[in-house]
Formats: structure tokens, C-alpha cells, sequence
């Protein structure tokens, strides 16, 4: 039982219709337009471990996160949790607008109990209140201040409690450190490692931020426009990033070592997910890019639940696939 | 508690507000003079004008105490049927204050409830409850409570039309003023059903009302109470317009806008005060809500603090 992974998701389509309103279409003579915010996305997560989404802005991450926890229907795919659906939780990116501002700290965090278990007592929610606020670093009496009361990173502690209040074994985080400075990013990552080792947690970790990403997650997808174009354990695509994508968002991290190193900043920018480009959606930024990537759209291939990438140029060398061989060939001749 | 009530009250952050704004107080002290006086009527008041026994034609169209001719304890003068026009007067407060509170209360409620649903399930329910309200908002708001009035009169057998008069009114004065409300808190629902806090609580399945009764409809009050409070005003001054023009209260329960109404037909005979007090009574009301309503809107304004 345990062999099998906690979530498996598996061809997740997410559709937006994001069309004009009805009469603005009949009059302007216009289509219908759909956004495909997540298309054809598999991943899964072993119990206790971490897998990371890591993307620019608007490529489907927080719509993956959004789709797992059950905010919204998926348009396809599916998606198995085998564990309990009530201990799925999430902490969210904006610690002001995550916790009701006229609600009391104690409150909030004893929302999931109250929720969950109606018939427990009070003095039991309270003194559980306490407790989980005391795991998260803040003082017990909190409870009876107002979110407004806390910093940025004290309320994204709130917003862990609260999670941890449902006594989660899922924890959906999405971006729950880009809103903080980088000094309060680093305790609440410490926090979040802290609490998955001591209550057997598994993490689904969404960020824009490969180096945050690092400290946390066993394994590291890369997503660019709705897609998975690389998926890999942390160390391996550390150390062999293989899509140009990957590359071009590891040059980006800052490096202690050589700070003025020559880098090649990130060129052009995410086009939209509306009207995606044919072919590799990265081909249009990709120094790599040939004639097949314009017309045919890869899949991921490579080392099955080791690492995968969605790309002609850049093949492992190991398992070159017979199949795209004749890729390769011809991207060394450009 | 009981201590920490007191406590809250005098920090909260409105009764500071309040000491920068004379004008508000001034209007706070003065609608709580009117409202007591009004209330306090049968207590206070020196006859009942309700109670026909009281009133004695010796003592009509008395000019007020300062006058000549006048005579006490008749201060603000009498009608022509020797009804003390004080009395009168605060009896009459008391119904326009009635009914203006209960139209507020009644339309609040329908603007509250329809609003949120509107704003929490969209599509749809959102477009039936809005368009009807766009219906509404495209008739003149005194015509449509004169139709209801009209027609409620006309539906009802004669001896229910007295008794049922004020329910009537409240329900033609609330019927298109709930639109307001509703336009307003559907804004803020859609506003705050897209933050993550609301997020947060449904993913743990709290169910849909508690979500908007306990996170959302909080969060939606501080624009409405302002409305509310200038909407009062608005509702004294329609009702008293409903009265002026027939469709309001009946002669033997007069609210101010009868009052008015009755005196407007001696002006022209120099009895000018049957008109002029009651007139004066319902300034001085809808003037000091109006105030309120105003310091409200500035206290309450995060952008203005």
C-alpha cells in the first residue's frame, strides 16, 4: 500500500472560458476564446516527500494547486488521492488577504476543528489553539489579536497553524514565501521542513523561485504554459538541467561565487496562454529551437520517474529514444 | 465583559472620529433628543391627538404661545379641530420615525440576502436578481411606492386598509430602495469570495451560508451601514411624501407628512403654524440622519482617516 504515492495526478486539464460577454460576441462576430491554463499535466508524490511546481508567472501552477485541493472541478485527467480528502490543506501566497481581518487569531486557527469536529468542546479547541500556535513559533496568548496585529511572515505562521489545525497529511503551499522578505522566507521554509518531518507531512510546493525550491522539495517539476517540460529529483536537475527552459531559469538564480558571472538574462516573455505558439510552446525563446520544434510538440521522455524532459534539442544521453534520434541528429548539424 | 464593552466603545476608533467632527455631534444630540421626545410621546406629550374625546372645538385654531390669543398648555398652537399641534407633532414623529426605521430594516434585509447571493453564485441567479433591480432602478422611486400603496389600498376590504396602512407604507417606501443595497454588497461579495481566507474555508467544506454569514458578510457591512444610515433619511422624507399626497397614513393616525398635508390646506387662512412645525420637526430629522450618515461615510473611509 505504501508503494503506491499519496496523489497521482494524471493528464490534468484545466479550460477557462474567457470570452467576451455573449451580445459584445454576436455583435463583434468574435469566437469563443479558451484559456488552457493547465494541459495535460502527471505528477505524483510519495507520501512524506516534496514535489515542487516551479514556473514563471501564468504558467498553470497555482491553477494545479487549486485543481489538487478541490477549489476547482478539473475540465480532464484525473486526479487519486489515496488518503483522507478532509486532511488536505493549503497555505496560500498573500498573507493579508488569507486570514478574515475581522476575525480573531484563535478563531481562525480553530475554524478547521470547529469544522471538523463539531462536538468537541471548547476548552479542548482552545487549549488545541494554543498548542498549534506554540508549534508555529508564535506566542499562545496571540489568539486573541487581530491579523492586522502581525507581520507578513507572522501571519503566513497563522496560516500554518490553521493548516496544521486540520491535521492535514496533504499540504497544498502555493508560493507561501514570495510575499515575505528574504530573511522571513528562510524561517518559514525552516518552519514548513520542520513540520513535515515531525508530522509525517507531504508537500505540494509551488514557486517561481528555483532556489527557494531547493531546500525544500525531493522533486522539482518545471512548467512553462500549462505543460511540464522537465521533471527531475532536486539534485539531478541541479546538476544536469537538461530543457533550455530549466537552464535559463537556473542562470537566473543569484550565485555567492561569482556574483558578476556573464549571464544571458531571460529573453522575451511568457506568451499567452489564450493563443499558444505550435509546436514547443518554448520554441519562440528557445536558443535551441529548429524547424521540428515549430510544427511537432514534444513529450516528456527520458528515465521514467527519474528525469523527464519535454524537448527535441535536449536529450538525455543515456536513453536517447530510437524515436526522436533523428532529432537529435539534426539539432547538432544547426 | 460588562467593563471591557466600555472600554472598547471608548477606543474604538469611531468615538474618536466623532471629537473631530462638531457637526456630527451636534446631529448625534440632536436625533437622540428627537428620537426620546417622540417615543416618550404619551408620557410627555400634554393630550393624546389620537383620542378624540380630548379634543374640544373651543380650543381650534389657537396661534402659538407667543402670539396673541394663544392659551397653555397648547405651546405650538392647535388645528382646527383643537388638536395641540405638539402633541400632534410628536405623535407623528414617532410613526414617520417607525416606519422610515422599519423600511430601512425591511429593504437592508432583501438587499443584504439578494446581494450575497448574487455575489457568492454569480451566473445566472446574479444576472435574474440584477436585471430585476436594473427594472426597478429604471422607474421613478415615487411612483413605484404610489402604485404599491394604490393598489394595496384597493385590494383590501375598507375596514383593513387603516389598520394595515404602516405595513403598506414600509413595504412601498423598501420595495426600490433594496436595490442599492444589493448593488453595493454584491460588489464586496465578489470582492472578498475571491480572497483566500474564503478559499481557506472551502476547502475545509464550511458550508456555503456560514461561509457568507460569518467570513463574507462581515466583511461587506462597513459601505452598507453608511447607506443605511442616509437612506433613513431618505425613507422619513417618502414617507412623509406618500402622506403629503393621500397614500400614506390615514387622518386619524397622522404621521408628519399628514400633518403637513392637512396644515398646507389653511396656509392660505393664516393659521401658518399647522404647516410650519411639523414641517420644521421633519427638517430637523432628516437634516440631523443626513449629518450622521455624512461623518460616517468619512469616519468609516480607510482612504480618509
Amino acid at each position: 500500500m505504501s508503494t503506491f504515492p499519496l496523489l497521482e495526478v494524471d493528464g490534468l486539464e484545466r479550460r477557462f472560458d474567457v470570452s467576451a460577454p455573449w451580445l459584445n460576441r454576436v455583435i463583434e462576430r468574435r469566437p469563443k476564446q479558451i484559456l488552457k491554463a493547465v494541459d495535460g499535466v502527471s505528477f505524483s508524490i510519495p507520501r512524506g516527500e516534496t514535489l515542487a511546481l516551479v514556473g514563471e508567472s501564468g504558467c498553470g501552477k497555482s491553477t494545479i494547486a487549486k485543481l489538487v485541493v478541490g477549489l476547482y472541478p478539473p475540465s480532464g485527467g484525473t486526479i487519486t488521492f489515496r488518503g483522507d480528502e478532509r486532511r488536505v490543506q493549503m497555505i496560500f501566497q498573500d498573507p493579508f488577504a488569507s486570514l478574515n481581518p475581522r476575525w480573531r487569531v484563535g478563531r481562525i486557527v480553530a475554524e478547521p476543528i470547529r469544522t471538523l469536529e463539531p462536538g468537541r468542546p471548547d476548552a479542548e479547541v482552545e487549549a488545541r489553539v494554543a498548542e498549534l500556535l506554540a508549534t508555529v513559533g508564535l506566542n499562545a496568548g496571540d489568539g486573541t489579536k487581530y491579523p492586522h496585529e502581525f507581520s507578513g511572515g507572522q501571519r503566513q505562521r497563522i496560516s500554518i497553524a490553521r493548516a496544521l489545525a486540520g491535521e492535514p497529511e496533504f499540504l497544498v503551499c502555493d508560493e507561501p514565501t514570495s510575499a515575505l522578505d528574504v530573511s522571513v522566507q528562510a524561517q518559514i521554509l525552516n518552519l514548513m521542513k520542520r513540520l513535515q518531518r515531525q508530522f509525517e507531512l507531504t508537500y505540494l510546493f509551488i514557486s517561481h523561485d528555483l532556489s527557494v525550491v531547493r531546500h525544500m522539495a525531493d522533486t522539482i517539476a518545471v512548467m512553462y504554459l500549462g505543460r511540464i517540460v522537465e521533471i527531475a529529483p532536486t539534485a539531478e536537475l541541479f546538476a544536469h538541467p537538461r530543457h533550455p527552459y530549466t537552464r535559463l531559469l537556473l542562470e537566473t538564480i543569484p550565485d555567492l561565487e561569482a556574483p558578476k558571472r556573464d549571464r544571458t538574462p531571460m529573453a522575451g516573455e511568457v506568451p499567452s496562454p489564450i493563443d499558444p505558439p505550435e509546436g514547443c510552446a518554448f520554441h519562440p525563446r528557445c536558443p535551441l529551437a529548429f524547424d521540428r520544434c515549430k510544427t511537432e510538440r514534444p513529450e516528456l521522455a527520458g528515465e521514467p520517474d527519474r528525469h523527464r524532459t519535454a524537448c527535441f534539442a535536449a536529450l538525455p544521453v543515456a536513453s536517447a529514444a530510437s524515436c526522436v534520434a533523428p532529432a537529435r541528429a539534426q539539432s547538432r548539424s544547426t | 465583559m460588562a467593563t471591557s464593552l466600555a472600554v472598547r466603545v471608548r477606543e474604538h476608533e469611531l468615538w474618536w472620529s466623532l471629537k473631530g467632527h462638531p457637526s456630527a455631534m451636534v446631529a448625534l444630540g440632536l436625533l437622540a433628543i428627537l428620537l426620546a421626545s417622540a417615543f416618550a410621546a404619551p408620557l410627555i406629550a400634554p393630550q393624546n391627538p389620537y383620542d378624540l374625546r380630548a379634543l374640544e372645538l373651543m380650543n381650534s385654531e389657537l396661534p402659538p404661545i407667543w402670539e396673541e390669543y394663544s392659551r397653555w398648555p397648547y405651546v405650538l398652537g392647535t388645528d382646527v379641530q383643537g388638536r395641540d399641534m405638539l402633541s400632534a407633532i410628536l405623535y407623528g414623529s414617532r410613526i414617520s420615525l417607525i416606519i422610515g426605521f422599519a423600511s430601512v430594516i425591511l429593504s437592508l434585509s432583501v438587499g443584504l440576502s439578494l446581494g450575497l447571493l448574487a455575489g457568492y453564485a454569480g451566473g445566472r441567479i446574479d444576472n435574474v436578481i440584477m436585471r430585476v433591480g436594473d427594472v426597478l432602478l429604471s422607474m421613478p422611486f415615487i411612483l413605484i411606492a404610489i402604485l404599491i400603496s394604490a393598489m394595496a389600498r384597493e385590494v383590501l376590504p375598507s375596514g383593513m386598509r387603516d389598520v394595515l396602512a404602516a405595513p403598506i407604507l414600509v413595504v412601498a417606501i423598501a420595495m426600490p430602495s433594496w436595490v442599492q443595497y444589493a448593488r453595493t454588497v454584491r460588489a464586496s461579495t465578489m470582492v472578498e469570495a475571491g480572497k483566500e481566507y474564503v478559499q481557506a474555508a472551502r476547502l475545509i467544506r464550511v458550508r456555503p451560508w456560514r461561509i457568507l454569514l460569518t467570513h463574507i458578510l462581515p466583511n461587506t457591512l462597513t459601505p452598507i451601514m453608511v447607506a443605511a444610515t442616509l437612506n433613513f433619511g431618505l425613507a422619513i422624507l417618502s414617507e412623509a411624501t406618500l402622506s403629503f399626497l393621500g397614500v400614506g397614513m390615514p387622518p386619524d393616525q397622522p404621521s408628519l407628512g399628514t400633518l403637513i398635508r392637512f396644515g398646507n390646506e389653511f396656509l392660505f387662512s393664516g393659521l401658518w403654524w399647522i404647516v410650519l412645525f411639523p414641517a420644521l420637526q421633519l427638517c430637523l430629522i432628516v437634516v440631523s440622519v443626513n449629518l450622521i450618515g455624512d461623518w460616517l461615510r468619512d469616519a468609516l473611509n480607510p482612504k480618509l482617516r
